[in-house]
């Protein structure tokens, strides 16, 4: 059949443009991000993480992106308008570069948007976009098998620095340890990413393990609070106003589930819908491989935190069976049977109070995050969840004033709880 | 010793004063509540209520100095709460509780034996559930039905909420009206004001809206019954709230309880709340909260003008722009009438041959817009000298038909045109008009002498420009002085541009956060151009814009509006002296152009003089839409009849079905389930099933092959009930999101009414992946159509495994598809009469799919042959339901229009390649059909849009690139639960006209070459 392109030619970053160009990446997990970077940084691209969060971000979001997109869209192509109208960077010899996920949410068109929003004043600078599922080949970074084990390896790291500050964080006895032993920790991680040295994890996530566990701490009891949600929004400061910065003045845990999380759901989906529709059974084999040696990490992973007495992140087969009791795993569109998953998971390691974090008029989250709350509920009836919605008009004092009452219910739980002991 | 008893003494005397004090301040979005509590015996010693107008810290400063004076020597315990007190009580380090754990406190307290409690306050809602699982809830981000919705509805009806209230306990009768924003629902009271409903039901409806946007928006389908404890300010207030409420609820007495202390209530339980850490004086206290101080939080931007110097280079720069006047009295000649009757304003103007201007006059019509007209139509004959000679008038705006059948005006003009022609008198080289008046956003580009291309607002940005006057009236001030005192701003502050309920929050925060008047009214100025800039006319870069631009509309009056435009478009505008008045004064030149023989048909002075006619409201029983619609009878016995969708309102013969695919397809889907052709008997006495297919979303379109398989299957195939707005208040309680869009709140409706039918179960499959057409790289369904079946069964608490199937499949696959519905019917049928079922399930889509493509050739045909203008309109399948359309395919047809959807045409054009990911299947068929449009000269396309669809905030801007670069116009219509054809036909109406210049403009070019 005739086809008709009205497909805008749009640069192509080339080999060449390896050596001579910087490649920008949106700030959605600081010390993610860092750690993934320093894998492309060996294999010679010169990235840089941006960390902006100025009002003017989203001033140009707003310019350039049509207003109903989603609040991720809008700070992450805000954020990077921003930065290249800097002066910081050269725009003839910057690149920028965003995930694609593919699926059926609208987030897998962020980089035609990006592209669009781009147009106008950068033609010239290429985007890239960093997926696994196929889309926009020849633009995307070069990632071999050998890369992707690293990746995985690095998400595993991060998870497990990140979960381990926000366990030592609030309890601290002597102000800052937590922050030096944090940055300690990221620079060994990226130490140890050259080469085959960071395949060896058990030996890395133990040196972790004892570094956090030298941070003195209080044997205070505070509330701890989960975050869930619209990926980017749950984890990216820019995004939800420093929810994690709010909790902890707040006098609260919070409580963040693993990036690897996401990333073993994503596989799973393709798993399960060769398994639900008959599709492609080959590539399911080859994710099922990918799987199996994830969980069999994340399971070890999980074993020795709970030697070492901290909370280990959530087992996935796990997650699996508690979105069972709420959703199908077929609801597989933006973070989908995952979010309800999560929100079990929390409550049955203890962290009853749940913000679930979604951009407003977020597609997905209707379903599984509003739409969920309520059969998660039927299932445990003290749990306290307090869907926010996050957007450039939302105002802050609105979001607060949510969570303030959420806090509420969770403090005078934990009395409750408290004083139950003591009897 | 001594020393040691008196401090010991004093010791003892503090304990016991300090042991009986508790203070709670309850600062929220507009009043300031302070009670003491004595500990021991929890009687209320003290309470006050102040209104703060914004001035929190002052207020509650003032509040504390009465208590200093009333207790000097005492200490409080004491809390903070409400909205507004956060920021203060997070400076002052003063203690916070949360406004509704206050509540829950005092409730336990003093009503230890209420199940519920519903409190509504300025911008929050809450409800509390206190029996059966406590649970505390609040109202989303928009806020609708509250204490600002009741104010911004008030001023809307042109009376305080007091007078509101007063009127509505006189209501004969309510109406619907949308309650979840006060946006749309100014959206559905405007019509009904011009409509002349009488305003004691509007206001008792509006009353209403707030019950029900609180009982089933607020909580959700957990029954609100037993005692239920009414709180705050506008339930202490208003009577007929309170009365609808407890009327909607069925409470008796004993079961409605309203305390006489609901307004100072939450007060109470801060201060109840209070812990011994926070320990003051009123004077400690005073001196905590005056040294608080206001945060950076508030985001700024820069200054209008930098100085003076500047300021007055403006002025004189737009000063340039003027008429020139002539005097009434002496003039001798002939003159032009211009009406622009718009939905709030009424605007005239009489001009000379030269267009010097004789008369003009701006008013706001409070409803009665004829009676303003004709009562300035008197005057102006008045005025007039014996020379003056009216030839002709031309009449635009809502009130255009009203107008043109009342007074007889020469012509009716669409408000595009009438704005283009006024604009071109000012700059003949005008490329871009944008004009923003108390309700809508218009913008239009100009090329080769027509109009290229046609912005208008959305409903959720409406009201921008009647929001800085309601705004100014709130401060006390009259909207001149509240811009004037913007520009010299130093620091604007930014306040969104989402909508004017977001706004109006902003506002407050940045009030709170100790933002002075300047910075708020120059920031809301520049909030409005951001709303048209970026939400209307999306452009990215000033050259997209134009070099002739040329600005109008009542809020271009206001200077700092204008600098605001200047500023964010970097580009030099015009902005007539007139600007208000534009659309009057185009309508004037076009009368003055078009004036055949000198001779106007307009009422004389005379018949004037002696003008009357009667209003009566009715409801038309013309079909199943059953609209209200207001007749008005002239002297002359000739009637005029408005708020009808069709013309069998207005007494005419309707255009028949046979133009509008929108109708044959929605009756086509219908007849897939007559008894008929299905349901055959099962012969071995086997249970026949009676299964319920939603006419909704996925199974809108599958209905054939659903309704097709089941009879294969021997069941027996039940329909649910046809969409209306009834439809959906039965539903509403169990909808989950307030965002989501309007066919998928519809959806709960079509469930209850296939339950209410005793059905065996309701079929509702999930579908990632739609049907791959291949014109696609992938081939999903939206999130909210794949997935709807989850969120149904977690929120309808009477669905449950049996009597609601949602099995997954992918029909593009049928083994799977085979085994995972069979799974999910739990042995009622075999695989084997399954797989056989979806060969007839397939068919009889295919069938339907042939239809439609033959109906659209069909008329399509006829069009041409009748040389009848085409419409492409073109969104979902389900936007085919007339309930969500709300009728816009035979509003095109009664405009002479006929009527395709993009199913029927997008097969005929080539696949086409977008710069986004093509992976839907309903938006590749959008892609391929407005390919197909712009190969044909006749055909226009019109994109439907669903509110709240995220998808399409990409498809939309892709499916005008599409247009645009083959020189077509694009016109989108935003379309949700409310119906407000009047704009959708001025849009339709200017899209026409401009087609038409645009041809003419062709013409011309064609022969000018020859």
């Amino acid at each position: 059949m005739q086809t008709i392109s009205y497909k805008k030619a749009t640069p192509v970053f080339t080999e060449e443009m390896k050596s001579t160009y910087k490649i920008l990446i949106p700030n959605m997990l600081p010390y993610h991000f860092e750690i993934l970077c320093e894998i492309f940084r060996q294999k010679g691209y010169d990235i840089e993480v941006l960390t902006t969060e100025d009002r003017a971000i989203i001033d140009e979001a707003l310019k350039h992106v049509h207003n109903d997109t989603c609040y991720p869209a809008l700070c992450v192509i805000g954020q990077f308008i921003d930065a290249l109208k800097s002066g910081k960077y050269d725009p003839d010899k910057t690149a920028v570069l965003i995930t694609q996920s593919g699926g059926g949410c609208r987030a897998s068109n962020y980089v035609p948007l990006l592209r669009r929003a781009l147009s106008a004043e950068f033609p010239q600078v290429p985007v890239l976009s960093l997926n696994f599922s196929g889309l926009e080949k020849g633009n995307g970074l070069e990632v071999d098998l050998k890369t992707l084990l690293k990746l995985a390896y690095g998400i595993f790291y991060a998870d497990a620095v990140m979960s381990l500050y926000n366990q030592c964080k609030p309890y601290e006895k002597i102000v800052g340890q937590t922050e030096q032993v944090r940055d300690e920790c990221i620079a060994y991680v990226k130490s140890t990413l050259c080469g085959r040295k960071c395949r060896k994890y058990k030996t890395i996530v133990k040196k972790l393990l004892v570094a956090f566990s030298k941070i003195e701490r209080t044997n205070e009891k505070k509330v701890k609070v989960g975050i869930v949600g619209e990926i980017y929004v749950k984890y990216s400061p820019l995004a939800n106003s420093g929810l994690e910065k709010f909790l902890y003045a707040e006098n609260c845990e919070p409580v963040v589930p693993a990036l690897m999380d996401f990333v073993m759901y994503c596989i799973v989906n393709n798993i399960n819908d060769a398994k639900l529709y008959n599709h492609n059974k080959l590539v399911a084999f080859a994710y099922n491989l990918v799987y199996k040696h994830l969980l069999k990490v994340q399971r070890k992973v999980i074993r020795m935190f709970q030697e070492t007495g901290f909370e280990p992140p959530h087992d996935f087969e796990e997650l699996r069976r508690l979105a069972d009791k709420v959703l199908h795993q077929g609801v597989k569109m933006g973070e989908g049977w995952l979010i309800p998953a999560e929100m079990l998971a929390l409550y049955e390691s203890g962290t009853e109070n749940i913000v679930c974090a979604q951009p407003f008029g977020c597609l997905p989250n209707h379903i599984v995050g509003k739409g969920a709350a309520r059969a998660v509920k039927a299932l445990h009836e003290d749990v306290n969840i307090v869907p926010i919605d996050y957007d450039p008009s939302a105002t802050k004092v609105n979001q607060e004033n949510r969570l303030k009452l959420m806090l509420a219910t969770a403090r005078e739980r934990l009395e409750e709880k408290n004083a139950g002991k003591k009897i | 010793m001594c020393y040691n008893i008196n401090n010991f003494i004093n010791f003892i005397l503090e304990k016991v004063i300090t042991m009986a004090n508790f203070l709670g301040i309850d600062v929220g979005s507009t009043t300031v509540k302070m009670t003491i509590v004595e500990s021991e015996t929890k009687k209320i010693v003290y309470s006050s209520y102040e209104r703060h107008f914004s001035r929190v810290k002052e207020c509650v400063l003032a509040g504390l100095e009465k208590v200093r004076q009333a207790y000097p020597n005492l200490r409080f315990k004491t809390a903070i709460t409400g909205s507004a007190g956060l920021g203060l009580a997070q400076k002052s380090g003063v203690h916070f509780v949360q406004e509704v754990q206050a509540a829950f406190v005092a409730i336990k307290k003093y009503y230890a034996d209420a199940d519920v409690a519903v409190e509504l306050g300025g911008e929050d809602a809450k409800i509390i559930f206190l029996t059966g699982g406590t649970e505390q809830r609040m109202n989303g981000s928009c806020a609708g039905g509250t204490g600002a919705f009741l104010d911004q509805m008030a001023t809307l009806l042109n009376v305080n909420v007091q007078e509101m209230d007063e009127l509505a306990l006189q209501a004969e009768k309510v109406y619907p009206i949308a309650s979840r924003c006060g946006v749309f629902a100014k959206s559905d009271v405007q019509p009904l004001i011009n409509q002349g409903a009488a305003k004691a039901d509007i206001a008792a409806s509006i009353f209403q809206a707030v019950v029900e946007q609180t009982v089933s928006g607020l909580a959700q389908g957990r029954k609100i019954k037993g005692k239920v404890l009414f709180l705050g300010g506008p339930l202490y207030f208003s009577k007929a709230l309170r009365k609808a409420f407890v009327t909607t609820l069925g409470l008796d007495s004993e079961h409605a309880i309203f305390p006489e202390n609901a307004p100072i209530f939450i007060s109470v339980g801060a201060a109840l709340s209070a812990k011994a850490e926070t320990e003051y004086s009123a004077e400690e206290l005073q001196q905590k909260i005056a040294s608080a101080k206001a945060s950076d939080e508030v985001a700024r931007g820069e200054a209008l003008f930098k100085n003076r110097e500047e300021y007055e280079e403006f002025v004189a720069r737009h000063k340039r722009s003027d008429l020139q006047f002539a005097d009434i009295r002496t003039y001798q000649g002939n003159a032009y009438l211009g009406i622009d009757s718009g939905s709030t304003t009424t605007k005239l103007m009489l001009i000379t041959e030269d267009c010097r201007v004789l008369y003009s006059h701006y008013q706001a019509n409070n409803g009665q817009p004829l009676d303003i007209v004709v009562e300035r139509l008197k005057e102006m004959y008045a005025l007039c000298g014996s020379g003056v000679n009216v030839c002709a008038g031309a009449v635009t705006g809502y009130g255009e038909d009203m107008m043109k059948s009342a007074l007889k005006m020469d012509f009716g003009i669409v408000e595009t045109v009438a704005h283009f022609k006024a604009a071109l008198h000012f700059n003949p080289k005008v490329d871009f008009i944008i004009d923003i008046g108390g309700q809508d956003i218009k913008c239009f580009k100009v090329k080769n002498g027509a109009i290229d291309s046609i912005m208008l607002n959305e409903a959720c940005s409406s009201g921008c420009g009647s929001f800085i006057q309601t705004f100014a009236k709130a401060m006390d001030m009259d909207v001149e002085s509240f811009a004037r005192l913007g520009l010299f701003a130093p620091a604007p502050v930014e306040l969104g541009s989402r909508c004017t309920v977001f706004m109006n929050s902003a506002v407050k925060q940045a009030q709170k956060e100790g933002a002075s008047v300047e910075d708020i009214s120059a920031g809301l100025s520049s909030s409005i151009v951001k709303n048209a800039v970026y939400k209307v006319i999306r452009a990215r870069t000033p050259e997209e814009l134009g070099e002739h631009i040329v600005v109008q509309g009542g809020t271009f009056m206001n200077d700092a509006v204008l600098r605001s435009f200047e500023k964010e478009t970097g580009k030099e505008v015009v902005r007539p002296a007139i600007a208000g008045l534009m659309g009057a004064f185009g309508a004037a030149i076009y009368a003055k152009e078009n004036a055949v023989n000198k001779q106007s048909s307009m009422l004389s002075k005379e018949l004037l003089e002696t003008f009357t006619y009667t209003s009566k409201c009715a409801v038309c029983h013309g079909c199943t839409s059953h609209c209200n619609i207001n007749i008005l009878t002239f002297e002359d016995g000739s009637k005029y009849v408005s708020g009808n969708k069709c013309e069998r309102g207005a007494g005419q013969k309707p255009q028949s079905g046979d133009w509008n695919i929108y109708e044959y397809k929605y009756n086509r889907l219908l007849a897939c389930a007559d008894e008929k052709d299905g349901g055959r008997a099962t012969t071995n006495g086997e249970k026949t099933w009676t299964v319920g297919i939603p006419l909704q979303l996925i199974t809108f379109e599958q209905f054939p092959l659903w309704s097709a398989f089941f009879k294969a299957l021997g069941c027996k195939v039940v329909v649910s009930d046809k969409s209306n707005r009834e439809l959906y208040f039965r539903g509403q309680h169990t909808v989950a999101s307030d965002t989501v869009c309007y066919p998928a709140k519809l959806m709960h409706g079509h469930i209850e009414s296939l339950l209410d039918k005793g059905v065996d179960f309701v079929f509702y499959p999930s579908e990632s992946y739609n049907l791959d057409e291949h014109a696609s790289i992938n081939h999903y369904n939206c999130p909210i159509v794949a997935y709807y079946g989850e969120l149904l069964k977690a929120n309808n608490e009477r669905l449950n495994e049996t009597n609601f199937l949602s099995p997954y499949v992918d029909l593009n696959e049928r083994a799977s598809t085979v085994r995972n519905l069979h799974k999910s019917f739990q042995g009622k049928f075999t695989k084997k009469a399954i797989d056989r079922a979806l060969d007839m399930g397939f068919s009889a889509l295919a069938e339907y799919h042939k239809d439609i493509v033959k109906k659209s050739d069909e008329i399509l045909e006829k069009a041409r042959a009748e040389k009848k203008p085409i419409v492409v309109l073109t969104g979902r399948p389900y936007h085919a339901d007339p309930e969500i359309n709300h009728g816009i395919g035979k509003l095109l047809n009664s405009l002479g229009i006929a009527v395709l959807c993009e199913d029927g045409v997008c097969e005929k054009a080539p696949l086409v390649e977008v710069n986004v990911l093509n992976q839907w299947t309903y938006h590749a068929r959008m892609y391929r059909a407005a390919e197909y449009v712009c190969r044909q000269k006749d055909m226009q396309l019109v994109q439907l849009v669903s509110f709240g669809c995220g998808i399409d905030a990409i498809t939309t801007d892709e499916i005008r690139a599409i247009m645009e670069e083959n020189g077509k116009l694009y016109t989108q219509i935003k379309i949700d639960e409310i119906n407000n054809l009047g704009v959708v036909k001025i849009r339709l109406r200017s899209m026409l006209a401009a087609v038409t210049e645009q041809e003419k403009g062709a013409k011309y070019d064609a022969n000018n070459q020859l």
